[in-house]
C-alpha cells in the first residue's frame, strides 16, 4: 500500500501531523513528535527518489480523477532530488531546533512553532510534487503563511516589520502568479501542467501567453529573491529566529529555483523562453549583477547572519546563472548547486545561531575569541564557509566546477570567470568572521562570561551537515546521478518543442559531455 | 441588459478604488472597502458566481473589514503624508499595467461560449458531474471533489492563519472583572442580538447542508456561524462569549475540522483508493461520493468557524487591552 | 466596436488591479497597504470569474430544462483564492497590531528614522 500512495505521503503525513503538534501543545512532545514526522517524511521521499530514478515518472491521480480534470502529483528526478534536500535539512534543523528556540522564543510559542514548522514543510512538499499549476499555488500560500509565523517568532521586535515587509512582497509575488496561471488557463482551457505544456505550444506566439510567463517569471523571481526583487531577504532572514533561518535560507529560495526550472523546462518550453522571449540574457544579467552586488553588500555588513543572507541572494544568482545557459550541463550545475548550498547555509546558520545562544549577539565583533571558546562550533563554521568559497573537497567546489565548466562547453569564457571572481568576494566575507573568531582576543569585558560549547544536541545535527558538505565534495556519484537524470529528463520532455537551431546546441552539449 | 450593469458596476469599483488611493482618513478608506467588496459581490452575482458572491459578501465585506475596524482602533484612524516620491510606484504600475493591457489583446472574446476555457475541461464538470457526483451545484463537485485536494489545500490554509495570529496575538482571558467589556447599557442591542443570533445559526447550519444543492457550503457556514458568535461578543463582551465556547476549545475545534477533513482521504486509502477517493467509501460510487462531500464539507466548517471565531477574540482581546491602557 | 465590446470588461479589471496594486506600494500606512492588497486580489478574483462567465449562460447549479452553463471551475478557484486572501489579511493585520505596540507607529517614514525597517 505504501508504495501506491508514495507520491502522496511527503505532502499528506506532515499536513495532517500539523494540527496533531498543535493539539499536543507541551514542548517536548509537540518537538519529538514534528521531528519523528519530518524524519518519516524523510525516509519517504528517500524511496520517493529511488522509485524515480528506476522508473521515471510518478504519476499520482488525487481523488481517483484522471487529469487534467482531476489534480495530478507528479513526481521525477528533479522533484524528488530538491525534497530529499527540504526533509533532510527540515529533520536535521527540527533537532537542533529544540534548544535554539528555547532560548530565542517564548515557552507560550514553543507549540505553535513546531506547528508551524510542519505547515511550512508540507507547503514546499506540495509546491515540489503537485502537477497542477493552481495547486501549487495553495500549497504556495500554505508555505509562505508558516514562513511569515516562523519569521515574526523572535523576541526582537524588528522581526515584525522584517515579516510584514515579507509578507506584503510575498503576496504581490502570489498574486503576480495568480495573474499569470489565469491568463494561462483562460487561453488553453487547463490548469494541469503536462497538459498546459501541450497546450501552449499551439499558440506560441500569443500575447496572452507570453504576459502569463512575464507574470509568472516575476512572481517566481519575488518568491526566489532574485536581484533586484530580494529586498525583503536580508532583514528577514537576519531577524528571524536562528533555527528558522538555518530551515529557510536552505529550502524556501531553493523550492522557488524549482518552480522556475518547472515553469521553463516543463510547462513553457526552453525554445518560447530562451528564443522567442529572449529570457536567457535577462535572466543571466540579473544573475551575475546579483552575484556581484550582493556579495559585495555582504562584505561591508556586521551582522553574520545579514552577511550571509547576502551571500544567498549571491548564491542563487548561481543558480539562475546555471539555467541561463540553456544547456544540460548548466541545468545540472544547478541542480546540484540547489542540494549543495542548502548544505553550507545549513551548516553555516546553524553555526550562527549556537554562537548566539551562548553569546546573545550575532555581530561580528561578538565572534572574537570564539575559536578558542567553542572550537566545535567555530570548525563547522570554518568548513562550511570553506564550501561557499568553493574550495576543493567540500561541496562548493564540485558547484562551482559545474557551473564552470558548463559555462566553457559553450565557449563562454566572460561567465567562468565571473563565477572564478565572484568566489573571491565569498573569501572575504567568510574570512572576515573567520578572522575575528580565531585572530581576535575575547575581550576582557567577555572574559568573567562563562562561555562554552553548545549541547550535542545543538552539535550533531550541525555536523552531520558538516560532513554531508565533505561527503558530497568527494563522493559525487549521488548528486551527480540524480542532478544529471534530472536535467536530462527535463530536457527530454521538453524535446517535442525544439527547433533545429536548439537542438543543435543541447546534442553539442551532449556530445561534449560524453567526450569529457 | 447583463453587460450594462456589468459596466455600471465597474464604473462604481472604478470610482471607489480612485477615491480609497487619494483618502487620508483610514476609516473611510476601509469603510469604502467594504463598499468595494459588497460591489465585486454583485459583479460575481452578475456573471453567475453565486458561491463567490456569496463568499466575498462573507468574507472581504464582513470578515476581512471587521478585522480591519478593530485593527484602526488600536493604530488609529489618520494616514500620515509620504515623504518617498511617488514616482517609482507610479512607474512600476504603469509598466505592470501596459503589460497586462498588452496581454488581453489576444484574449479570447468576453462571454463566447466557443472560448478555449469552456471546451476542455469544463464540459465534463458541467456534463457528467450531476452523474458522476450526484450533486446538481456543480461548484459544489468540483470543489469537494474534482479539485478536493486544492480544498485541502484552503483549509490549511486557513488553519495556519490561526497559528500566524495566535503566535502574533494570543488570546488573553481577562483576569479582572469590573473592566468595561461589551455594550452593556443597551438593552435593545441585548434583545434585539439575542433573538437574531439563533437564527443567524440556523441560517448558517442551512448554508452549510444545503450546499450541494444550491449556493453554499463548508466554508460560507463557518463565517456565517463565525459572525453570530462575534455579534454576542461584541454586544456581551468577550469574557461572557468565552464562557460559551472558549478560545483553547477554539483551537483543538480547528484541528479537528482539518482532522476530519484528511481522514476521509486517509479511510479511502485503506479502502483501496487514492487520496480523497470518495467513491470507494461506500459500495455505490454516487453514495460514496455523497458521504464524502457531506464529511468534507462539515470539516471545512468546523475549521472555518473556529478559526475565525479565534482570530477575532484574538484581535478583540487586544484591543480591549490597548482601551485599558 | 465589437472589439471594444470584447474586451472592455478586462480593461476595467486591469484598471481596478493596478490601483490595488499603487495602493500596497505606494501608501504610508501599513493597514492601507493591507486594504490595497485585498482591492488587488479582488480584482485578479475578477479576471478570473469574468473567463467563466458565458453569454445567455446561468449559474452552474442544474436546473430541468438549461442546457448552458457558466464554467465552474474559475469560480471553484476563486473561492479557494478568496480564503487565502483572508487568511492573509488577518496575519498581516496581526503584525500591524503588533508593530504598533513595539514602535508606537504604523507609518511607513517613521520607521526609518529608527530602524531602517519596511
Amino acid at each position: 500500500m505504501l508504495e501506491q500512495h508514495l507520491a502522496a505521503l511527503p505532502i499528506i503525513l506532515p499536513l495532517i501531523a500539523a494540527p496533531i503538534a498543535l493539539i499536543l501543545g507541551r514542548t517536548v512532545l509537540s518537538w519529538g513528535f514534528a521531528t519523528l514526522v519530518s524524519g518519516l517524511a524523510f525516509i519517504l521521499s528517500w524511496q520517493l527518489l529511488s522509485a524515480a530514478l528506476s522508473e521515471g515518472v510518478i504519476s499520482y491521480a488525487v481523488g481517483g480523477w484522471a487529469p487534467p480534470w482531476g489534480i495530478e502529483l507528479r513526481v521525477d528526478a528533479a522533484n524528488a532530488f530538491v525534497l530529499l534536500a527540504v526533509t533532510a535539512i527540515s529533520t536535521l534543523v527540527l533537532v537542533y531546533s529544540k534548544e535554539s528556540i528555547e532560548k530565542e522564543v517564548k515557552v507560550a510559542n514553543h507549540a505553535l512553532f513546531y506547528t508551524a514548522h510542519l505547515l511550512c514543510l508540507a507547503g514546499l512538499s506540495g509546491i515540489l510534487i503537485t502537477g497542477d499549476a493552481f495547486n501549487l499555488f495553495v500549497f504556495l500560500e500554505i508555505s509562505s503563511l508558516a514562513t511569515y509565523t516562523l519569521v515574526s517568532l523572535a523576541s526582537d521586535r524588528r522581526c515584525l516589520t522584517a515579516a510584514f515587509r515579507y509578507l506584503v512582497m510575498g503576496t504581490i509575488g502570489a498574486t503576480f502568479i495568480l495573474i499569470g496561471v489565469g491568463l494561462l488557463y483562460m487561453k488553453t482551457g487547463t490548469l494541469n501542467m503536462m497538459d498546459l505544456a501541450v497546450r501552449i505550444d499551439a499558440y506560441d506566439s500569443s500575447r496572452t501567453i507570453n504576459t502569463g510567463l512575464a507574470f509568472i517569471m516575476v512572481g517566481v523571481s519575488i518568491k526566489l529573491a532574485l536581484f533586484p526583487l530580494h529586498m525583503w531577504l536580508p532583514p528577514a532572514y537576519t531577524h528571524a529566529p536562528s533555527a528558522v533561518t538555518a530551515f529557510l535560507a536552505s529550502t524556501a529560495t531553493k523550492v522557488a529555483v524549482y518552480v522556475m526550472i518547472r515553469f521553463i523546462f516543463t510547462v513553457f518550453g526552453i525554445d518560447h523562453v530562451f528564443v522567442d522571449m529572449g529570457m536567457g540574457l535577462i535572466l543571466m544579467v540579473l544573475a551575475v549583477v546579483a552575484i556581484f552586488k550582493c556579495s559585495y553588500m555582504a562584505t561591508v555588513q556586521s551582522n553574520v547572519k545579514t552577511i550571509l543572507a547576502y551571500s544567498s541572494v549571491a548564491q542563487i544568482g548561481y543558480m539562475i546563472l546555471g539555467l541561463s545557459l540553456v544547456s544540460v550541463a548548466g541545468l545540472m550545475a544547478s541542480m546540484i548547486h540547489i542540494f549543495n548550498h542548502a548544505l553550507m547555509k545549513g551548516a553555516l546558520f546553524m553555526a550562527v545561531g549556537a554562537v548566539f545562544y551562548r553569546v546573545g549577539s550575532v555581530d561580528i565583533k561578538a565572534f572574537a575569541g570564539l575559536g578558542r571558546k567553542m572550537p566545535l562550533t567555530m570548525a563547522a563554521f570554518t568548513i562550511a564557509g570553506l564550501s561557499i568559497i568553493g574550495v576543493p573537497l567540500t561541496a562548493g567546489f564540485v558547484s562551482k566546477w559545474y557551473l564552470v565548466t558548463a559555462a566553457l562547453e559553450q565557449g563562454n569564457w566572460i561567465v567562468a570567470a565571473l563565477v572564478l571572481i565572484g568566489s573571491l568576494f565569498a573569501i572575504i566575507y567568510i574570512g572576515r568572521v573567520l578572522e575575528a573568531a580565531y585572530f581576535q582576543k575575547l575581550p576582557e569585558s567577555r572574559k568573567s562570561e562563562n562561555i562554552k560549547e553548545v549541547s550535542w544536541l545543538m552539535l550533531v545535527p550541525m555536523w552531520v551537515i558538516v560532513i554531508a558538505n565533505i561527503y558530497f565534495g568527494i563522493d559525487t556519484s549521488l548528486t551527480t546521478e540524480a542532478a544529471s537524470s534530472a536535467s536530462e529528463w527535463l530536457f527530454q520532455t521538453n524535446n517535442m518543442l525544439e527547433n533545429s537551431a536548439l537542438e543543435n546546441n543541447v546534442s553539442e552539449a551532449n556530445v561534449q559531455e560524453v567526450s569529457s | 441588459m447583463a453587460e450594462f450593469i456589468d459596466l455600471v458596476l465597474l464604473a462604481m469599483l472604478a470610482l471607489t478604488a480612485l477615491r480609497i488611493i487619494f483618502l487620508k482618513d483610514l476609516f473611510a478608506v476601509v469603510m469604502l472597502f467594504g463598499i468595494y467588496s459588497f460591489l465585486s459581490a454583485l459583479i460575481f452575482v452578475n456573471l453567475d458566481a453565486v458561491d463567490v458572491a456569496f463568499t466575498e459578501a462573507s468574507v472581504g465585506a464582513g470578515i476581512s473589514t471587521v478585522l480591519m475596524l478593530v485593527t484602526l482602533a488600536m493604530t488609529g484612524r489618520k494616514e500620515k503624508q509620504s515623504t518617498h516620491s511617488t514616482l517609482l510606484p507610479l512607474f512600476v504600475v504603469l509598466v505592470t499595467g501596459a503589460a497586462l493591457i498588452y496581454g488581453t489583446l489576444d484574449m479570447p472574446p468576453f462571454g463566447h461560449p466557443d472560448n478555449p476555457v469552456h471546451q476542455h475541461v469544463a464540459p465534463r464538470y458541467i456534463e457528467e458531474s450531476p452523474k458522476e457526483v450526484g450533486l446538481p451545484n456543480m461548484v459544489t463537485s468540483v470543489l469537494a471533489s474534482y479539485r478536493g485536494f486544492d480544498t485541502l489545500g484552503e483549509t490549511v490554509v486557513v488553519f495556519s492563519a490561526l497559528i500566524g495570529v495566535l503566535s502574533l496575538l494570543g488570546v488573553r482571558r481577562k483576569k479582572k472583572k469590573d473592566l468595561e467589556s461589551g455594550l452593556e447599557t443597551h438593552s435593545v442591542l441585548h434583545v434585539v442580538s439575542k433573538i437574531i443570533i439563533p437564527l443567524v445559526i440556523l441560517f448558517a447550519l442551512y448554508v452549510q447542508f444545503h450546499g450541494d444543492f444550491g449556493p453554499g457550503g463548508g466554508f460560507q457556514a463557518g463565517v456565517i456561524a463565525a459572525a453570530a458568535f462575534i455579534l454576542y461578543a461584541l454586544v456581551l463582551g468577550l469574557p461572557k462569549a468565552f464562557a460559551v465556547v472558549g478560545p483553547k476549545f477554539l483551537q483543538w475545534m480547528a484541528s479537528f475540522g482539518v482532522l476530519l477533513y484528511a481522514s476521509v482521504g486517509l479511510y479511502s486509502m485503506y479502502k483501496g483508493g487514492h487520496f480523497l477517493d470518495y467513491n470507494k467509501l461506500a459500495a455505490d460510487p454516487i453514495a460514496g461520493q455523497h458521504y464524502g462531500i457531506i464529511i468534507i464539507e462539515l470539516g471545512v466548517g468546523i475549521t472555518v468557524f473556529a478559526v475565525m471565531l479565534n482570530i477575532f477574540y484574538a484581535f478583540g482581546s487586544q484591543a480591549e487591552r490597548s482601551n485599558v491602557q | 466596436m465589437s472589439f471594444i465590446f470584447d474586451y472592455y470588461n478586462y480593461w476595467i479589471v486591469v484598471f481596478l488591479m493596478m490601483a490595488g496594486f499603487y495602493i500596497v506600494i505606494s501608501a504610508n500606512n501599513l493597514v492601507k497597504k493591507i486594504v490595497g492588497l485585498n482591492i488587488f486580489q479582488t480584482s485578479v478574483f475578477m479576471l478570473y470569474i469574468s473567463m467563466g462567465k458565458v453569454t445567455g449562460g446561468t449559474a452552474p447549479i442544474v436546473v430541468e430544462g438549461v442546457t448552458q452553463y457558466s464554467n465552474p471551475l474559475p469560480h471553484v478557484l476563486i473561492l479557494t483564492a478568496i480564503v487565502v486572501g483572508v487568511a492573509t489579511t488577518a496575519v498581516g493585520l496581526s503584525l500591524i497590531v503588533r508593530i504598533k505596540q513595539a514602535y508606537g507607529t504604523v507609518e511607513e517614514n517613521e520607521f526609518e528614522n529608527k530602524d531602517d525597517a519596511i
